[in-house]
């Protein structure tokens, strides 16, 4: 059994592609692609950690961060989708309307 | 245990390996696609973990749900996407600076804290466990969590409908 450092290290490395993929990428979809790396490596913290603690409470997390997830997946598709019919594009540096 | 590790370290890096694709690839059909592996690669991760309904439940809800919904964005939203991915190299350099610190600083963070040992292996099914604590401590949040859930599906279909020009 591996000890606890590996699984850190490793949701740490996923985090830190799906910062990178937020930061870098000038797509939209990515972007959102990216959120749902983090939210992944947070998740398996809480395992890890769960298994670990010997407790149950860090899976439970886990199900309302994936409903979270399913939720912001689908209003930000559908924003993404919305925003394309409008604009024909979906790169977030043209998304200034609110600008002044 | 000796092939335990190994697995262990072949599943971490298809899971890595995806998503560095997923975050830096060209071409979003791919990005999209390496997701797949990223999911499927957390649930191994899960089993190794114990977790064994969380890696079910991700697997049907990441891969079968999340992901299907995703590829389906993708498609609609094609055309213009694969032309225009190209960054500025300006942006690009300080950006993974960062993102390296950051990664240093969190490993470094996590190698010096002295983490408590496992408590003995033993693989038991969590299902009941887990429906117990959702049916009894965590009851409110968890039909918060439905209720988030039904917000968000009728948001996303009156954002997404198509307008009706009068």
């Amino acid at each position: 059994m591996a000890p606890l450092n590996y699984y850190l290290v490793l949701s740490a490395i996923i985090f830190a592609i799906g910062v990178a993929g937020v930061v870098i990428r000038r797509n939209f979809i990515v972007i959102l692609l990216s959120i749902e790396l983090m939210l992944n490596a947070v998740n398996l913290t809480f395992i890890a950690f769960a298994r670990y603690l010997g407790s149950m409470e860090g899976q439970v997390i886990v199900f309302f961060v994936m409903t979270v997830a399913a939720a912001e997946a689908v209003v930000g598709l559908a924003i993404i989708i919305s925003i394309f019919r409008h604009r024909r594009s979906l790169d977030p540096r043209e998304m200034q309307l609110l600008k002044w | 245990m000796e092939l335990a590790t190994a697995i262990f370290y072949l599943v971490a890096a298809v899971t890595v390996g995806s998503a560095a694709m997923v975050a830096f690839s060209r071409n979003i059909i791919y990005s999209a696609f390496s997701l797949l592996g990223t999911f499927a690669g957390v649930a191994g991760i899960y089993v190794f973990l114990g977790a064994d309904f969380v890696a079910a439940v991700q697997v049907l809800i990441y891969v079968g749900g999340i992901l299907v919904l995703i590829l389906f964005a993708v498609m609609l939203t094609h055309r213009i996407t694969d032309v225009q991915i190209t960054n500025r190299a300006a942006g690009r350099i300080p950006a993974l600076v960062m993102v390296a610190v950051f990664i240093a600083l969190l490993v470094q963070t996590i190698q010096e804290t002295p983490w408590v040992k496992a408590k003995e292996i033993v693989y038991v099914p969590t299902t009941g466990a887990i429906g117990d604590l959702f049916l009894q401590s965590y009851l409110l949040p968890f039909e918060l969590a439905s209720l988030v859930l039904l917000a968000a599906l009728i948001g996303a279909v009156v954002l997404a409908r198509k307008e009706i020009k009068e």
